[in-house]
């Protein structure tokens, strides 16, 4: 037996390092469900934070402009990111291949600050769409590792082979590129996607009079202490983050490896 | 007549001459085989052929047509690949199907001449299951498929067999073989390994260094190599150091190794001269070892000692030294006996071959 192998000190690090890290969430879920205007004791069990907050219009429409946001600057970044995987496999720039790192490293601060800059410099103004071109640039370069970790364990001959038997480039792409790197376009996706809707310090910097997005709005919210209500919509944000992940693995397991 | 015609066709990569002003005709119904080490450019002259690489300078016609600038789609010829190069995410059948689909082929059609190339490849069971589910042997044989079936008129093999066990490499020589005969395409065939270069082709051009050091039938490029490489590289061979000392007519009289003298016959004597070294070419199986002197006329002698020996089952591999300490090999078929070998070091024999079995190489 595999588990028998484990010794148990072992045993008791993996739960503490899991307890450590999911005890904040469970009791934040299990605070949303108390019927208390405080988060000290458990009184009893209740739905009405998730009524009021389904009630609350301002919430959602930060709600809606977060999955909008989310939506489209997933997109572009699919679409921008498949591109960029592909032409770095393909052409292998040395510089290119560091350079595609730099968003996923640098401090959100400094991206979030930068931004701003840039779209002030440009008389962009600040909005729901400089939002979308600020989340499509940093979510670019991990679609595009995504496809490029995928291209590697593909056999590049399949794509002269395709040419060989009379598909031009255009067909050889969509009819056996694409369906190959399949699963790391859709894990980018959605990567790109949860990183989008959960983001606050690049989004706090780009954001302009009304275009405010769930992650800001709560934030506004803490400003009146923790209410159960905060609860609520933090539990809604962990399970839709939560599904989203365990699609991407299972698309893309070896994305989680 | 000639299919296939490659005019002085270069290629540079990086500074390095990969392919060096080759020209060369293939024929239409042949199984043209381009052999050399790795780095001689004969993957190279395969992916121009297919239309992937662009010769520097150069042409390449195809039935008279200039196709140098095609596509690789364009050309009415298919490769198969070392990795074989399925579409994993497709099965058999649409693997199969590829280039008809490409082609706008009717239904109906598509699905009556697949089915007959995988019953030609004995893969009619397996239409539906996909490459990752596949043996090494089936994966080729569907590869070979796909590559038939719209009837190319050049079917281009860059060293197909080479990820394939000795015993099934050896069955898949028999069925490329039969295939090539029943279908009638000509196949460009690209392979290092020499043996099944001489077992398959009609002709072989021997590679090196970006450069056709050789081209011609099997058994002229073995037994009459031109260069010291083709005999080199085409398996085990005497080269012994030789110098032209007579010219008579079209015989010539050579000295080989110091001590033995023999006239040989030439086809040509173009760039021979009196007093011109090179190297006398034999093969190891053509000479033969006695305890005794036999008794015909046509052969030649040498005194000799064992000087070692390999055994490789079907024959053993005997090192003689001349009297001046000159190696010669000699391959002694093991007919009868169980023994490894018939002679026993340090030993006296006499070694005779017909000097016509062996050819000069002027240096």
């Amino acid at each position: 037996m595999q588990t028998s192998k484990i010794s148990k000190s072992m045993l008791i690090c993996g739960i503490s390092g899991f307890l450590f890290l999911y005890i904040p969430l469970i009791v934040v879920v299990l605070f949303s469900f108390n019927d208390s205007r405080v988060n000290v004791g458990w009184v009893g069990f209740t739905l009405k934070w998730y009524k009021v907050l389904f009630t609350d219009k301002e919430l959602i429409q930060a709600a809606v402009n977060s999955l909008g946001i989310a939506f489209i600057s997933s997109l572009i970044s699919v679409v921008l990111g498949t591109l960029a995987g592909v032409s770095l496999h393909k052409y292998k720039v040395p510089l290119l291949s560091s350079l595609i790192m730099v968003p996923v490293a640098a401090p959100e601060l400094l991206v979030g600050v930068s931004l701003l800059l840039f779209f002030i410099l440009i008389n962009f103004t600040l909005g729901l769409a400089s939002i979308v071109l600020a989340h499509s640039a940093f979510c670019i370069s991990f679609v595009a590792i995504a496809v490029r970790t995928r291209m590697h364990g593909m056999d590049d001959s399949i794509l002269d082979a395709a040419r060989d038997l009379g598909a031009s480039p255009f067909k050889t792409f969509f009819l056996i590129l694409l369906p190959t790197i399949f699963p790391g376009v859709v894990a980018g996706g959605l990567m790109a996607f949860t990183l989008s809707i959960d983001d606050f310090i690049i989004t706090f910097f780009t954001a302009g009079p009304g275009s405010t997005t769930l992650p800001l709005a709560i934030y506004s919210m803490l400003k009146m202490g923790v209410t159960p209500e905060i609860n609520a919509v933090s539990t809604v944000i962990i399970v839709f983050t939560l599904a989203l992940t365990t699609i991407a693995s299972k698309i893309s397991p070896q994305l989680f490896k | 007549m000639a299919i296939l015609e490659i005019q002085n066709v270069t290629k540079v990569f990086e500074d390095n001459l990969v392919v060096d002003n080759i020209s060369l005709n293939i024929n239409q119904g042949e199984f043209f085989t381009l052999l050399g080490p790795s780095g001689c450019g004969k993957t190279t002259l395969l992916r121009m052929i297919a239309g992937f690489t662009r010769p520097d300078s150069g042409k390449i016609l195809l039935d008279g047509i200039d196709i140098t600038d095609l596509p690789p789609e364009k050309r009415p010829l298919h490769t198969i690949f070392q990795s074989y190069a399925l579409f994993p995410h497709m099965s058999v059948f649409d693997n199969v199907a590829f280039s008809l689909k490409m082609a706008k082929w009717d239904k109906s059609k598509i699905v009556s001449q697949v089915a007959e190339l995988l019953d030609d490849v004995k893969l009619t069971k397996f239409a539906k299951r996909y490459p990752h589910e596949l043996s090494g042997g089936q994966r080729q044989r569907v590869a070979i498929a796909r590559a038939l079936v719209d009837r190319p008129r050049l079917l281009l093999l860059d060293e197909p067999l080479s990820a394939l066990d000795a015993r099934l490499r050896g069955h898949m020589h028999v069925e490329l073989v039969k295939l090539q005969e029943e279908t009638g395409v000509t196949f460009i065939y690209v392979t290092h390994d020499q043996s099944e270069a001489l077992a398959l082709s009609s002709r072989i051009a021997v590679m090196n260094l970006g450069n056709v050091e050789q081209l011609d039938k099997p058994q002229e490029v073995y037994s009459k190599p031109n260069t010291y490489f083709v005999a080199d590289f085409l398996g085990k061979c005497n080269l012994l150091p030789a110098k032209v000392i007579a010219i008579k007519a079209n015989r010539i009289t050579l000295c080989v190794a110091d001590i033995l003298e023999f006239e040989l016959e030439m086809d040509s004597l173009n760039n021979i001269t009196v007093g011109q070294s090179g190297w006398y070419s034999i093969r190891p199986e053509k000479v033969k070892a006695k305890r005794r002197e036999p008794e015909d006329a046509e052969l030649f002698f040498a005194k000799a000692i064992v000087h070692g020996y390999y055994y490789y089952g079907e024959g053993t591999l005997y090192i003689f030294m001349l009297e001046n300490g000159t190696k010669v090999q000699a391959m002694l078929a093991n007919y009868k006996t169980e023994q490894a070998s018939f002679f026993e070091d340090n030993a006296q024999v006499m070694l005779s071959f017909d000097p016509q079995a062996g050819s000069f190489i002027a240096r």
